[in-house]
């Protein structure tokens, strides 16, 4: 899977490290900024009241 | 032969290692990989990246609320003096009817750390503990600040801006200043108790004792507990010290860092 990505990338192997990393931080901007926001809105809500 | 040697050279290829090898034990294995690493990193956005955010984001709209109501004090005030600590009276209480969600208060624990200021709204919903701009409620069954009884707020421990995070360090005597339009409350943290989140018997006007009339003012900080966990709850209790009115100004001991809020 991964495999497959490292060898779809283009240039030597310092073009692909730094590819690679971009796409990681893209992907956890997207995370941090869309996906996990959401995922907390469907949790079970953190209690700290006494009712 | 010469044809084998072309042959070989395509068979060394295919079984050298370089070929891709998709398997499905290999794929089902990064899947769980990134899953796990998803998780861990869903653990850090809730418990650091979001919880700074929302802790700063809380803790300015408390400070820009603060200054609204010292600047339009000092506006009513004009030029009389401010009032002298013999003049200030009993403490005010506010009977307005919050509806939910709206804010009254500004709660600051200097133990708690700078910028630990909170607006504190009525109500002890999601929509008030994990609001942006409020995060700590109050029971809107129990007493007003500075009302004889129990003035009873709920806080997160951890994420979501943290606004009790560092309840357990609090010690005997340390402040617990509660702002409102009509000026400062200074309570003094006494003991702790820990309970089920059941107890709701810790809200009472003399906690535990609904029997009881209430004769001191006091103020009840509810948290989770233990840190991370919601299994029970961490309770501080503290008794009203002082009042003092608007427009004498926010207590001596936080006066310097209060001033720095406005800006």
């Amino acid at each position: 899977m991964y495999g497959a990505l490292w060898r779809v990338l283009p240039g030597p192997v310092w073009l692909r490290i730094i590819l690679v990393l971009l796409l990681v931080a893209a992907v956890v901007f997207a995370l941090f900024t869309w996906v996990f926001p959401w995922v907390d809105g469907i949790l079970n809500p953190i209690n700290v009241t006494v009712e | 032969m010469s044809e084998s040697q072309p042959e070989a050279r395509r068979d060394r290829r295919s079984s050298g290692g370089r070929r891709p090898r998709v398997s499905v034990v290999g794929v089902l294995g990064e899947l769980l990989l990134t899953a796990g690493a998803l998780i861990l990193l869903f653990l850090g956005w809730q418990l650091w990246w979001n919880d700074a955010i929302m802790a700063g984001q809380q803790s300015s709209a408390a400070s820009e609320r603060s200054s609204e109501w010292q600047q339009e004090a000092l506006a009513a005030q004009g030029e009389t003096p401010p009032p002298a600590p013999a003049d200030y009276g009993p403490p005010v209480v506010d009977a307005t009817e919050y509806d939910n969600g709206d804010a009254f208060a500004v709660m600051y624990v200097p133990r708690f750390g700078e910028d630990s200021q909170r607006n504190i709204a009525e109500g002890y919903g999601l929509d008030v503990l994990n609001s942006f701009d409020l995060g700590v409620g109050h029971y809107p069954q129990t007493q007003k600040p500075g009302e004889v009884g129990n003035f009873a707020i709920a806080a997160h421990r951890s994420a979501y801006g943290g606004g009790m995070h560092e309840i357990e360090q609090l010690q005997l005597g340390d402040a617990i200043y509660i702002q409102t339009k009509d000026g400062w409350y200074t309570y003094r943290f006494r003991d702790f108790e820990y309970v089920t989140p059941e107890t709701s018997a810790v809200l009472a006007p003399v906690p535990h004792r609904p029997d009881l009339a209430p004769t001191d003012r006091i103020v009840t900080l509810t948290s989770c507990n233990p840190l991370l966990s919601t299994a029970e709850r961490i309770i501080a209790y503290g008794v009203l010290e002082s009042w003092q009115p608007s427009a004498a100004g926010a207590p001596a001991e936080i006066a310097p860092v209060v001033a720095t809020w406005g800006s």
